[in-house]
């Protein structure tokens, strides 16, 4: 076995210890591996398999079905924006399209820089001050065309 | 004496930048050598005004909003914290009319305390409830809820105490109260706003309903979409247990309630509630047959309550103040308070709590102020994305359970999203497609691929093709859907979509 499988069977192992002998475990673990690793690696999942006494078929049957769980590494930032109706009243769709021109990138893409992920998110409970997006976890109220491209140029300038 | 001034922590208030308000007050009074003390409360709920930043005066709290980060200098130079003359200055918290004409009953504390507080909980009559519901027999809880008239306030609007009769009533080794906290419908954020400003009523309404039903452990599954929502939570369940208001011995107790919190992964049919016990025992999503109901055989085959979160904090209500407080508070079959969340083009948005009965133009004319943007209200959509869309000529409907399904209609959760007059209508049925095609949970065909199906059929009428024929085709699609679904997902979506086309045809090129 090769270091990074080590490491990454460590890493799966630690996950589900954490959440042993709890009602359902794999959510949690999926999240905690996510969260650690900003992914969860298609080579994790015989780990999991193995640790949780699950199939293959069932782990990737439940990391496909949630929009949250990715296998393939994300940018260093994930920006969601709002793409739910009180957002649309408020001109989410038109925040949409320059979000994408912005960054040059579609929805369930990361520039090629590495820097930010986009992805689509239906409602962050901020409706009463839309249009909204989440940078990481951090949210943003009212956000127009030119705060948005403010908020980049504040992540591509900390890069 | 250090002079406290109040600004909140929730979510939104910090989505228009609260924390650098915070930072800036503490910074702005140390360099004037003020002694001032900041205190993270919870939101009132008046978006609109947020931040709103509170000082704690003789005269009561000074309200301040809203103050933007950039706003802190100007409000010091008029004489911040102290009485200061300025643009900004509300007076009296107590006497902004948006917030003293609302009957707070579950978020009578919502704003006035720091939520992670447990003394400032009790000073407010927290856990009186609990006491009581310790005193006594399950029966007698679950009769009190029964006489409340409380019913769920997660959309289907169920009899609170007939479903813990249910469960009461069952024999097993183990029971479970789960917390739904899934909160998907777009316009809606009055779960999330209790949980960030008043977490300990739901955690004491959790173990009421675990007292009365004989269920030892609760979960609450929160949305991955709410990060603020579950730092609030995480720390509440943390010292409460701590205080031994969860756990073993119960308030000195022999009674045992423990709570684990469980976060969602972006899936809005999780919301329903069999999907939702699906998810929390590590399987994907899908929704179940009924019967068995959840309070029969839910989490892991075990008798289970599963309630939306506002349902959970009024039970503590219940318990504190009795069932004829609760009950005396409503009209007809709409028990307790009518709980409303004013978004999307919305001048003055928030969450509302009043009696039941007020019309849906009031609130959105009174309380909302009218469009954000300063143009004519077109389109009201009532009840979640899978809510009717209301022309004016519905505006007039009471805002109850039942004057709502009269029309047609449904109050749901409580969403009231507004659209002005540059709304596209075409596109909101299309988005009501699209949605149900991304969120769809896919055990029934009808609502997988007929919402697919939708989106395709409605960009045909969008760009003109065979106008007539293709909305004929729709129908027949809502209809399949509607007969073919095994839950509201796909039962539900022809709402908008058919109301959209009824109501506002010449967006369908008529
Ligand atoms: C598609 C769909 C989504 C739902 N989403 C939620 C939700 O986010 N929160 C909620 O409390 N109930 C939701 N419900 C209703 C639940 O299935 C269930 O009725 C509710 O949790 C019961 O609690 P209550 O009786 O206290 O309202 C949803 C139902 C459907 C069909
Ligand atoms: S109607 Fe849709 S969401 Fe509901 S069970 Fe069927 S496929 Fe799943
Ligand atoms: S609809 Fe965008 S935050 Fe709720």
């Amino acid at each position: 076995m090769n270091a990074s499988a080590v490491s990454l069977g460590e890493i799966v192992e630690a996950a589900v210890e954490s959440h042993r002998g709890k009602v359902g475990a794999l959510l949690p673990v999926l999240h905690a591996i996510q969260d650690k690793l900003g992914h969860i690696p298609r080579d994790s999942v015989p780990f999991i398999a193995r640790a949780m006494n699950l199939s293959r078929a069932e782990i990737h049957g439940v990391m496909n079905f949630y929009h949250d769980f990715r296998s393939e590494p994300g940018g260093e930032h994930t920006i969601q924006v709002c793409r739910a109706e009180a957002c649309q009243a408020m001109g989410s769709r038109e925040l949409e399209l320059h979000a994408r021109d912005r960054l040059g990138i579609d929805f369930g893409e990361t520039t090629p820089d590495g820097l930010i992920s986009l992805e689509p998110v239906y409602c962050l409970g901020n409706c009463a001050c839309s249009p909204s997006i989440r940078i990481n976890d951090d949210i943003h109220a009212r956000v127009s065309a030119e705060s948005f491209d403010e908020l980049i140029s504040r992540l591509e300038a900390e890069d | 004496m250090a002079v406290r001034v109040y600004v909140p922590r929730d979510a939104t208030a910090c989505a228009l930048g609260a924390d650098e308000v915070a930072e800036r007050i503490r910074d702005g009074a140390a360099g004037r050598g003020i002694d001032v003390e900041v205190i993270r409360n919870g939101s009132r709920g008046a978006f609109w005004l947020e931040p709103l930043v509170e000082v704690e005066t003789d005269q009561g709290r000074m309200a301040f909003g809203p103050v933007a980060p950039i706003e802190v200098p100007g409000l010091f130079e008029a004489g911040f914290p102290g009485d200061a003359d300025h643009r900004l200055s509300l007076g009296a918290v107590e006497g902004i009319d948006w917030l003293a004409s609302q009957q707070r009953l579950t978020f009578a504390r919502a704003g006035w305390t720091d939520p992670l507080s447990l003394e400032d909980y009790r000073d407010t009559g927290g856990f009186k409830g609990l006491e009581r519901a310790l005193q006594m027999e399950p029966q007698a809880i679950v009769d009190e809820i029964k006489e409340s008239g409380l019913r769920g306030r997660g959309g289907a609007a169920f009899p609170t105490g007939i479903k813990w009769q249910t469960v009461l009533d069952t024999s097993a080794d183990q029971k479970y109260i789960v917390c739904n906290a899934d909160e998907g419908d777009s316009g809606t954020f009055a779960d999330r706003l209790l949980m960030e400003a008043d977490p300990y009523q739901l955690i004491e309404g959790m173990t009421i309903a675990g007292l009365a039903v004989g269920a030892s452990e609760g979960y609450i599954y929160l949305r991955s979409e709410y990060p603020h929502c579950k730092s609030v939570l995480s720390d509440a369940i943390d010292r409460a247990s701590q205080a031994g208001y969860l756990g073993e011995n119960l308030c000195g107790s022999r009674n045992v309630f423990r709570i684990e919190l469980r976060i969602g992964a972006g899936a809005y049919i999780c919301g329903e509630e069999t999907s939702l016990l699906d998810s929390l025992e590590g399987k994907r999503g899908l929704v179940r047959f009924k019967p068995p109901v959840p309070a029969v055989e839910g989490l892991m085959g075990k008798p289970t309550a599963v309630n939306n979160v506002l349902s959970l904090a009024a039970a503590s209500t219940v318990l504190a103040q009795g069932a004829a407080f609760y009950r005396d508070f409503g009209t007809g079959r709409s028990r307790g308070t009518l709980t409303v969340q004013l978004a999307g083009n919305i001048k003055r948005g928030g969450l509302v709590e009043i009696p039941f009965g007020e019309t849906l133009r009031e609130l959105v004319e009174g309380y909302g102020g009218g469009t954000a943007s300063g143009r004519p209200v077109r389109s009201i959509q009532v009840g979640g994305p899978l809510g009717t869309y209301l022309p004016e000529s519905h505006w007039d409907v009471a805002l109850d359970y039942e004057a709502l399904a009269e029309i047609g209609g449904m109050l749901g959760h409580g969403g009231v999203v507004v659209f002005d007059d540059t709304v596209d209508m075409a596109q909101q049925a299309r988005f009501a497609m699209e949605f149900c095609a991304v969120e769809s949970c896919g055990k029934c065909t009808p609502c997988r691929v007929g919402s697919v199906r939708g989106v395709e059929v409605i960009d045909r009428v969008i760009a003109g093709q065979d106008r007539e024929f293709n909305l004929e085709v729709l129908d027949d699609l809502c209809d399949t859907m509607i007969e073919g679904s095994l839950c509201a997902m796909g039962g539900l979506t022809p709402l908008p979509v058919r109301s959209a086309i009824m109501h506002f045809p010449e967006d369908f090129g008529d």
